[in-house]
């Protein structure tokens, strides 16, 4: 091998930068989120798996629906609950502590959601 | 053999269906045979050439020598030609990381594609540099990558075939080695070592041409490429030193083969041969005789150009050696080299590798400034535009410009010696000390960027004309802009080789601009001691101001 | 056929993955053994792969000098495009690798009556070039946030200035659009461009399906389809960390992503994405221009090869030498 000085300590850090989430601080895989559910409330306005992926997308229509096509504040759930179509109003009525349940996860898959730009938790808006 | 009028061939390179001009094959290439006819290849090397090259280096010129035809179709190749080639190719691979890396590397992303003089020439899409590269990679795909030997055509990989050996012999001779499309790519994939590897590759099986191997062996044997013997090398430049007497009034004594001289001075043969070389040899003796040189030419080492470099590294090496023995047995401080773009890639990037260490001599020093160039500590060769920039910067020329007031000068930066040494500002300075009226060819034809005179690698022989004015059509196309804005008449050098083909290119495409050398246009302009009023230059021609009737 | 035969072998692997992930241990194959497979094989082919060039030795000094070079003191030396020194090759390396410098003098060259040649500038190329690579590190690093727990400060900034324009839910990066956008380009100008086109082979046109695929398949699964991002960074951390398992609902189009990316990974070695690894080793821009200051050693120069000599020499030509009165050394 010509060149050794230079291209085997190359590859070395090539190797290292590319297996760097392996032994820098990764972390432990076991430790999960764990959003703190709401006391006396077993349904949520979709299923739960629903809610898991696309709650972003919810809330987004819920915005649009309202504010841009006049829809009306109030919905029910797929038993009759009565809900209002609303983050601050809706969601946080039950799930009630911003950072236990929506942080949780947010923080554990990095996403930050621009939500509290502008809307307030219930407490701070009390 | 006659070829096409350039005004012909101006509309034809121009409208003709080709790649260039927008019109695409329907064949894919690897379908698209090469043919040979009268015009487009070079002639095979005389059989007893061939010998003679092939008793000295055996280990690198194979194939039986033999009289061969490229038209017909048996070359008369030696048994398992195929293995032959493979074999060389293998062994390359492991000599050369250039080439593992350029077949590896390239990604085909076509940004050389129209930077070569040939294809921007001829239209061929063979001569698009990454397709020349192509031809040979598709072997290597096939015979030395996993995916080739399991794809094979999937994976763009190719049978070693006679077909494949043909292209070979095509295109790798339509290319000049310029290296111009190495300065565009990404990866700085240059074909000039792919052209080497696969000239090499042919050689091994006895496929060749002339045109580079009488030279090689005209050099190996007498000391140059013309085949010049030692008592007519010292004649024919004491001929350039009666018509130096003749224009300055100065008589000239040159030594030959002088031991104890402190500086040998090498330079292309052409130099002392043909014209317009020989004014610039001209130039160097007045030079030298200016500054009171201690130099001497040897007979024996009189060749500054190396064909072996269009041939194999081991040809190219064992001519590149005479010059240490020659300087070694003369017992000289360093070596001076004269004006030329091939023997100075050589010199620059392989002298030292493979015939040094130079030990013997001493870091140069101009004896007349007594500036040291660090630059050639090693090698202890320096290029005669350094030296004489040296000269002028430390006012020890006595120069009067106006003499070159009758040139309108534009100057070519050859390719050896812009894209393998870097030396483009050293004659720029020398010109502008030289001549009034100097201007630039546009930018994208200069300096690194500069195009070949399309006839270098021992492309320079008459058979393939039209392929050479084709070739050196890009470098005609930007002196014919300058002589159009400018009234350019003279296209300056720093190579035998661009002396030579510059001048058929001039002829063909721009009839009224000259090829000069730099040391031409330097010796016109040099005042020197006791010298008569010059009425002409160097080449007879008249100078401005001294025109019949006005004088 | 050129074309097509790549298409159909993307649209395979992603027929294949959509299959696996659907029968019993197959999401496991995918998510699990197969990532690690794939990673083993892009690190060790890669490395193999450097190792092998570097078996071969650089015999001569053969940089190409793209502009003056290093000469009398006076003359201006360009210290990036024709280095003569380490510090230089660095610089030029450097620019080499970050900003294409190369391809960034690209031209293109016209053909017009006369005949007369026009070079124009041509930048797209190299644009395009730029923003594709770019985007993709930029892409790869915010993945990072799969693999990692905490995650890294860099990584949210990246995320952060990358969704910056706040466009949809979940935000839009802009790395994604441009990736897209980049990828389209040297695709069409690979079957717009006559002379592009007749040089490109399958083994060209089959990396971009491949990536394309991946960004499609990434950008549905963020945007459109919606995953549980929760479970796939519980594998994902999982496989950074040794203790993979799949777990909840995953969705298909996350296998087939992963999937895509392994095939990447595993054909990566064997083919031209290898420029990678090979631009560092390019002999005409690693190297210093300093052939005439320092002798290069050749490993295999091969000492037996010696000119013809001059006693030869001097024995055919003595005579005419002598007549010619030049000197010899034997009488």
């Amino acid at each position: 091998m010509y060149g050794k000085g230079r291209i085997i300590p190359a590859l070395i850090i090539f190797i290292g930068l590319m297996t760097a989430p392996m032994w820098y601080g990764s972390g432990d895989a076991s430790k999960l989120p764990n959003p703190e559910k709401p006391k006396g409330y077993t349904e949520c306005v979709e299923d739960t798996q629903y809610m898991r992926t696309s709650h972003m997308k919810v809330l987004n229509d819920w915005r649009d629906d309202i504010l841009r096509e006049g829809g009306a504040r109030v919905a029910t759930t797929a038993n009759g609950t009565e809900y209002v179509r609303s983050l601050q109003n809706g969601c946080m009525k039950c799930h009630n502590n911003r950072e236990k349940f929506c942080g949780e996860c947010h923080k554990y898959a990095s996403v930050n959601p621009y939500c509290w730009d502008c809307h307030l938790q219930p407490k701070e808006a009390m | 053999m006659a070829i096409l009028k350039a005004d012909k061939l101006g509309v034809n390179v121009a409208k003709a269906p080709s790649m260039l001009t927008g019109a695409i094959p329907k064949k894919a290439w690897c379908d698209t045979p090469a043919i040979f006819k009268p015009g487009n290849y070079a002639y095979p090397a005389k059989k007893e050439i061939h010998e003679y090259h092939q008793k000295n280096l055996p280990q690198a010129i194979g194939g039986v020598p033999r009289d061969w035809d490229p038209e017909k179709d048996d070359w008369l190749l030696p048994d398992g030609w195929e293995q032959i080639i493979l074999q060389g190719l293998k062994e390359r691979l492991d000599k050369f990381r250039s080439l593992k890396i350029f077949m590896d590397c390239c990604v085909r992303c076509g940004a050389c594609a129209d930077k070569c003089h040939f294809f921007l020439g001829t239209g061929d899409p063979k001569n698009m540099p990454v397709l020349r590269a192509e031809l040979m990679r598709s072997v290597y795909r096939n015979d030395f990558t996993l995916g080739g030997k399991i794809l094979r055509k999937l994976a763009g990989g190719r049978p070693m075939t006679f077909g494949v050996l043909k292209e070979w012999f095509m295109y790798y001779y339509q290319c000049t080695e310029c290296r111009r499309c190495s300065v565009y790519c990404p990866y700085g994939i240059d074909t000039a070592e792919v052209t080497m590897m696969g000239r090499e590759l042919l050689h091994l099986v006895g496929v060749n041409i002339n045109w580079i191997l009488e030279p090689a062996a005209n050099s190996n044997r007498t000391g140059n490429h013309m085949g010049l013997q030692p008592h007519t090398l010292k004649e024919n430049v004491e001929y350039l030193c009666d018509d130096i007497e003749e224009v300055t009034g100065i008589r000239i004594n040159p030594t030959f083969n002088r031991k104890g001289a402190e500086i040998l001075f090498i330079t292309p043969s052409a130099d002392v041969f043909a014209e317009p070389g020989i004014y610039t040899a001209m130039g160097y003796l007045l030079l030298f005789e200016h500054i009171g040189l201690d130099y001497t030419w040897s007979t024996y080492a009189s060749e500054g150009g190396n064909f072996g470099l269009f041939t194999n590294n081991e040809l190219m090496k064992k001519l590149n050696a005479k010059m240490y023995a020659e300087a070694k047995r003369l017992g000289v401080k360093w070596i001076l080299g004269g004006e030329c773009g091939h023997m100075w890639r050589v010199l620059h990037q392989y002298m030292d590798t493979m015939n040094g260490p130079a030990d013997f001599l001493e870091v140069p020093t101009s004896p007349i400034t007594g500036t040291r160039f660090d630059n050639a500590a090693s090698t202890k060769m320096v290029h005669i535009s350094e030296f004489t920039a040296d000269l002028i910067k430390n006012g020890k020329l006595n120069l009067d410009k106006s003499r070159n007031d009758h040139r309108k000068v534009t100057w070519h930066d050859s390719c050896n010696t812009a894209r393998g040494m870097g030396l483009l500002d050293e004659p720029r300075y020398v010109l502008n000390s030289v001549v009034n009226d100097f201007h630039e060819m546009p930018e994208n034809t200069i300096r690194e960027q500069t195009f070949c005179c399309g006839s270098g690698t021992g492309l320079n022989t008459d058979e393939i004309m039209e392929l050479r004015m084709r070739g050196g059509l890009p470098r005609a196309n930007a002196v014919k802009h300058v002589r159009d804005k400018y009234d350019v008449n003279t296209l300056a050098c720093v190579c035998a080789i661009d002396r030579a083909t510059l001048t058929s290119l001039m002829n063909y495409w721009n009839p009224d601009v000259q090829v000069a050398g730099l040391s031409e246009l330097v010796g016109n302009a040099l005042v020197m001691e006791g010298e008569k009023e010059r009425e002409t230059g160097l080449r007879f021609e008249e100078l401005a101001g001294k025109e019949e009737g006005e004088g | 056929m050129r074309i097509l035969n790549p298409l159909i072998a993307v649209l395979a692997l992603v027929a294949v993955a959509l299959m696996a992930a659907q029968v019993p241990g197959g999401q496991g194959l995918i998510g699990v053994v197969l990532p690690y497979l794939a990673f083993a094989i892009f690190l060790g082919g890669f490395a193999h792969r450097v190792k092998t060039w570097a078996k071969s030795p650089v015999p001569f000094r053969i940089p190409t000098t793209c502009g003056q070079a290093n000469s009398l003191p006076w003359i201006k030396q360009n210290k990036l495009d024709c280095p003569s020194t380490k510090a230089g090759v660095i610089g030029r390396m450097l620019l080499e690798v970050f900003l294409f410098r190369s391809l960034f003098r690209n031209t293109r060259a016209e053909m017009h009556d006369g005949p007369k040649l026009v070079y124009g500038s041509s930048k797209s190329l190299w644009l395009f070039g730029l923003l594709f690579h770019y985007t993709f590190l930029v892409i790869v690093l915010r993945h990072l946030r799969l693999f990692m727990d905490p995650i890294p400060a860099f990584v949210g900034a990246l995320e952060f200035g990358d969704g910056f324009m706040q466009i949809g839910v979940p935000v839009l990066y802009m790395t994604d659009a441009i990736f897209v956008g980049a990828i389209t380009f040297l695709f069409l100008r690979r079957v717009v461009l006559p002379n592009i086109r007749y040089i490109s082979l399958p083994a060209d046109y089959f990396p971009l399906f491949l990536i394309l695929g991946i960004a499609i398949t990434g950008i549905l699964m963020r945007y459109v389809l919606r995953v549980d991002i929760v479970s796939i960074k519980q594998l994902t951390h999982g496989l950074a960390t040794f203790s993979p398992h799949v777990v909840g609902e995953i969705g298909s189009i996350f296998f087939v992503h992963v999937f895509l990316v392994c095939a990447l990974m595993i054909y990566f070695p064997f083919s031209k994405l290898m420029h990678a690894g090979g631009v560092f080793m390019s002999p005409t821009r690693n190297m210093m221009n300093n052939s005439r200051m320092v002798r290069h050693i050749n490993p295999w120069n091969d000492p037996n090869i010696k000119p013809h000599s001059y006693e030869h020499y001097e024995d055919e030509f003595r005579e005419f030498m002598k007549e010619a009165g030049l000197p010899v050394d034997k009488e």
